[in-house]
């Protein structure tokens, strides 16, 4: 062997190992997000500490949060935007975001227990050379690493929620499959992975801030705007908005939910393709005997939140990442089907 | 030396070529079954086939194929069971989201949705599968049995549905389809082909259903203008089981007793099926009974052509309001076609009395009808639809998997 001795080598590794001690972490690797098909482990991507408990972030990751969060079950969540050094993400039309090749977005969630986070999964969103990747990560016992589940798994969980309510659930990670039935945009060529909560219109104001601090977003004239901000109905744009982050990954024309003909995105102005008076094509028994998605008036006549309050497989809506009733979303969307002008929206 | 390298090489390559392309893996029943099947399907290649090994896998959420060109292979419908009794989540047993996929040899039990979902594919072959609901007709069973959605070249082949809750082989928003060779039994609606463009059913066993066949076009959907459908040769018999769909769902108002339904659509051919006890009638030619604000939508049924078909007997106990007393009026049971009146073009030329209720507008209530005898087409123009046709890849995997004695003599 030419070079050098091989005693030097490891002499290097302890030094190099002991410094990232020092710093805290491993850089961020490209080579993971990018061309690794399946990482094994959470760590290889140098995300976060794992000589730490728990996920502490990279110092390059940027927290966000979002107006109105997907409900998952009363699971504590943290989120993360990873955009490679020199590169920023483009806002578009439609409060859109383009990520750039090498981008990544991360997805902790986890329960409190003893005062103390404990980590369920990480859900990953990488943005690869063609195409995004969806791929979910499980923590081990010791709370140092997660690894890869891409057949997801079936978890017993107990926790309080945060109405002090004692809960066990029986939470499932998601399989990779499972991650693009709501991540899956058809353009009608294919179906591909695309990210669903940070856009402009649906991040906080003081995460757009922080990205544009970090040179990690050019926002090219796009404002934030929230649609149903406009009118005077409060009520209906808390729940417009709601369907849209609870139900529109789906129930959009080119999402997974597209032959139902019912789209609950914020887009949609037509009342029969949000619901009003539509009947169901393809529903079953998850119809519940009901006629209509939305019954104006009568909450408990409307098929929407028949499937909201059920939790049985083939009737509960959405069919992914939830196990428990949501009944403040329940509550919301009644209120708003219960108030409804019943003369302004007639069935023929 | 040269020579023996390059092709050491060459072979090699041919070597690594075939095992990339036709890769066979095995999964086996066991307690891990859910995580080893899910993970196959997740690695599968195009190419591979994930072979079912003979018994029964229990598992607890709905499994999904992503991969393009992999075929799922069972030991047979009552060999290899794919059971979802203690199913927590997920809409279906099977979710089909991939291109070119062969499913055969297996079956899917008592799901708490659909039993086989595919969207959004090209190319799916359904063959010699059985998906049943286990406890009989129940409001509790799944909707579909086996359900392609927003498909193209959908061939389903010798398939077995018992219990489903709506249909047992639906066909939504999908182009180019077979179904073929296949036993519907108990379920509310044994076959349906809904707002769909180009569809051969042929062959069936349509049998205990609420209705046999149904073709159905409906509004507030994104592909309506369902048309070019061929119903023949077809055994529809006895479809007399009381309609437990739940409600709110169109197939909940096909009466009990229905043979072969058409309801709006355009373009729909009906001809040389054998259709026997059907207590309302065999053959139904209706319009949309629904109210509806979608301007698009065509709710009348438009260029239909009934013909050559054998019927048994038919309208003896009808199942739709008012059709008892329709039927007194009419001397104590009504002939075996019954056409709503609302359509255009209707051509009917079976060997047997059809009526007309003479409804004025697809949506106006049944308490309108003023029946008349529906004249049996004098000028019948014939059939005009052609054969569906499979691309040939399809077709060849059928043939690939059959045994010699169903293989035709030489």
């Amino acid at each position: 062997m030419i070079g050098k001795p091989a005693y030097l080598w490891a002499h290097i590794a302890t030094i190099s190992s002991l410094l990232i001690g020092l710093t805290g972490l491993a850089k961020p690797s490209d080579e993971a997000v990018l061309s690794v098909k399946y990482p094994k482990a959470l760590s290889e991507y140098g995300f976060h500490d794992d000589s730490k408990i728990g996920f502490t972030p990279h110092k390059t990751l940027i927290e966000y949060d979002l107006d109105v969060p997907l409900f998952s079950d009363y699971i504590e969540k943290s989120r993360y935007i990873y955009i490679p050094e020199g590169k920023s993400a483009q806002a578009k039309g439609n409060g859109l975001i383009d990520f750039p090749v090498g981008s990544a977005i991360i997805k902790n969630f986890g329960y409190m227990q003893d005062g103390e986070m404990r980590f369920i999964e990480t859900r990953l969103l990488l943005r690869r050379e063609a195409e995004w990747l969806a791929l979910p990560y499980m923590w081990n016992e010791t709370q140092d690493d997660a690894v890869l589940k891409l057949a997801g798994a079936r978890l017993s969980i107990s926790f309080t929620d945060p109405n002090a309510m004692q809960r066990t659930i029986d939470y499932a990670v998601p399989n990779k499959n499972q991650c693009k039935e709501c991540h899956g945009v058809d353009d009608g060529i294919s179906n591909k992975v695309m990210p669903i909560g940070p856009k402009i219109r649906t991040l906080k104001q003081s995460t757009i801030d922080a990205l544009l601090n970090a040179n990690a977003l050019d926002i090219n004239g796009q404002a934030k705007f929230a649609p149903w901000d406009k009118g005077d109905n409060l009520l209906e744009k808390n729940a417009r908005n709601y369907l849209d982050i609870n139900c529109a990954h789906c129930h959009n024309p080119r999402g997974s939910a597209s032959n139902s003909g019912l789209f609950l995105d914020y887009e949609q102005s037509s009342p029969v393709s949000y619901g009003i008076y539509k009947r169901p094509v393809a529903a079953g028994r998850g119809s519940g005997g009901l006629e209509y998605a939305i019954k104006p008036g009568h909450a408990n006549e409307s098929i929407i939140i028949h499937r909201m309050k059920s939790n049985d497989a083939g009737v509960a809506m959405p069919q992914l990442g939830r196990s428990i009733v949501h009944h403040e979303g329940v509550a919301l969307i009644s209120n708003w089907i219960d108030q409804m002008d019943i003369k302004n929206s007639s069935s023929d | 030396m040269k020579y023996i390298v390059s092709a050491a090489i060459i072979s090699g390559l041919i070597l690594s070529v075939s095992t990339a392309y036709a890769k066979t893996i095995n999964v086996a029943p066991g307690p891990n079954a859910q995580e080893e099947l899910q993970e196959a399907l997740i690695l599968a290649e195009e190419g591979d086939v994930i072979n079912l090994l003979v018994g029964k896998y229990i598992l607890t959420d709905g499994l999904s194929l992503d991969v393009n060109g992999v075929t799922i292979k069972g030991q047979g419908e009552d060999k290899t069971i794919l059971d979802f009794t203690d199913q927590k989540g997920s809409g279906e047993g099977l979710l089909v989201t991939s291109h070119d996929v062969f499913l055969t040899g297996f079956a899917i039990e008592n799901s708490k949705g659909d039993g086989i979902k595919s969207k959004g594919a090209d190319q799916i072959v359904i063959s010699k599968v059985r998906v049943e609901w286990t406890g009989g007709p129940d409001p509790e069973n799944g909707a579909y049995g086996i359900y392609p959605v927003e498909s193209k070249n959908v061939l389903v082949d010798g398939v077995q549905v018992y219990g489903a809750s709506d249909a047992g082989i639906y066909v939504g928003q999908s182009q180019n389809i077979i179904v073929r060779y296949s036993i519907v039994k108990e379920n509310v609606a044994g076959i349906e082909i809904e707002n769909s463009y180009g569809a051969d059913v042929y062959q069936n066993l349509a049998t205990e259903n609420t209705g046999g066949i149904l073709v159905f076009d409906l509004p507030d959907i994104p592909q309506q203008g369902g048309k070019d459908v061929r119903v023949y040769h077809n055994f529809v018999h006895n479809n007399n089981t009381a309609n437990f769909a739940p409600e709110g769902n169109i197939v909940g108002t096909v009466p009990a007793g229905t043979g072969i339904m058409v309801m709006s659509s355009r373009n729909v051919e009906v001809f040389e099926n054998i259709i026997d006890d059907n207590a309302t009638g065999n053959i139904l030619i209706v319009g949309y009974p629904n109210q509806t604000q979608d301007e698009k939508y065509n709710p009348r049924a438009i260029d239909i052509r009934v013909f050559a078909n054998r019927h048994g007997k038919a309208g003896y106990k009808p199942g739709f309001p008012g059709g008892d007393m329709l039927a007194q009026a009419l001397g104590g049971s009504l002939p075996p076609i019954i056409y709503d009146g609302t359509g255009e073009n209707i051509q009917i030329s079976d060997k047997v009395p059809a009526i007309s209720l003479n409804i004025s507008k697809a949506g106006r209530p049944l308490t309108e009808a003023r029946p008349s005898a529906y004249p049996s087409d004098s000028e019948f123009e014939g059939l005009k639809l052609k054969p569906i046709i499979m691309p040939a890849v399809m077709e060849d995997k059928i043939f690939s998997i059959l045994s010699k004695d169903e293989l035709p003599a030489q």
